[in-house]
């Protein structure tokens, strides 16, 4: 396993190093690649849970897009195409996992905002 | 040279730092082979080379492996596999022979023992339907029937049936080698091999592929 681990070190970003977690809004710049040419989408959301460690993890961002729709998409933590990772906002929830989100809506599917006091 | 034998590592992905595309990739440790042995076509009636592979101690080995290893300096091998060689390939005894032969080499077949699961049922063997969960049925994980009756009388063989699972040799045909590090002996090659990590397999050139 040692072997495995040392092979996996060189894949993994920067972006590993940035503390977020579950209930916090974030905006993902997401290279997108059309053919020859290639765009940064801004993609931004709540992340309602980070999976798996090491260079499989991987997190998943809950938006509600135009018309009320919800989006989730998961995005590979260290793969390349995550141009920045920004966190916007801390959220204040109780569990790694916020599924619960899903259930609700307007109002009720509010995150408070984590102040953090000196 | 045909062949190398080394030991399972264990499953990892390899990202492509363009696309963005993660490939599943097996580690192989397949460096530092030693020729124990050289069977000649005057001698033996055909052309290999026998490679030795991993220490063993030498309180587990016979005085015979012992003596066979020592006489080319080499440490007491604990698999040993021969690999056809064509006639004039030039390989000492006692060389060591690393992951260099696969420099031209794309494809390979990956020889390993499945993991054993003893006495397997149809279901898990064959991948046999289970039968229904309610309404009175009593057939959950049984294959059904056999056979006719009267005619023919008798089972017919090659029925598959319950038994042993897993525990046999295998090869992958056609496994795609992604990369390698000689430095270290690894070997990367492009989704699953049988075994368990920490087996040993033998990675061998796919003639057919290339």
């Amino acid at each position: 396993m040692e072997i495995i681990k040392e092979l996996e070190k060189s894949f993994i970003s920067d972006k590993s190093a940035i503390d977020f977690k579950a209930g916090d809004t974030v905006e993902v710049a997401y290279r997108i690649v059309e053919g020859n040419k290639s765009r940064i989408q801004k993609y931004k959301g709540t992340v309602i849970q980070r999976k798996n460690s090491g260079m499989a993890e991987s997190f998943t961002v809950r938006k509600i897009s135009a018309n009320g729709v919800a989006v989730e998409r998961i995005f590979p933590l260290n793969s390349p195409l995550i141009e920045t990772l920004e966190v916007e906002m801390r959220g204040k929830v109780r569990q790694a996992r916020i599924y619960y989100l899903r259930d609700r809506v307007g109002k009720s599917a509010r995150i408070k905002e984590l102040k953090v006091s000196k | 040279m045909q062949g190398l034998i080394g030991k399972k590592v264990g499953m990892t992905r390899f990202l492509d730092s363009e696309t963005g595309v993660a490939t599943p990739v097996t580690v192989i440790e397949a460096g530092k082979n030693v020729v124990l042995q050289l069977k000649t076509e005057e001698r033996d009636g055909y052309c290999a080379v026998q490679l030795g592979f991993d220490k063993c101690k030498e309180k587990h080995a016979t005085k015979a492996a012992i003596g066979h290893a020592k006489k080319h300096n080499a440490d007491v091998a604990r698999v040993i596999k021969e690999f056809t060689l064509s006639a004039d390939a030039s390989v000492e005894p006692g060389q060591e022979i690393g992951l260099e032969i696969f420099a031209n080499t794309v494809y390979v077949n990956v020889t390993g023992t499945l993991k054993g699961r003893g006495f397997a049922g149809t279901v898990k063997k064959y991948g046999f339907r289970i039968g229904r969960a309610t309404h009175g049925n009593t057939n959950r994980r049984e294959r059904g029937s056999l056979g006719a009756g009267t005619f023919p009388g008798r089972v017919f063989p090659g029925l598959k049936m319950a038994g042993q699972y897993g525990n046999t040799q295998k090869t992958i045909r056609g496994v795609q080698i992604v990369g390698s590090d000689l430095e270290k002996g690894l070997l990367f090659v492009k989704g699953a091999i049988p075994g368990k990590n920490g087996g040993v397999v033998y990675v061998k050139k796919n003639e057919v592929k290339g």
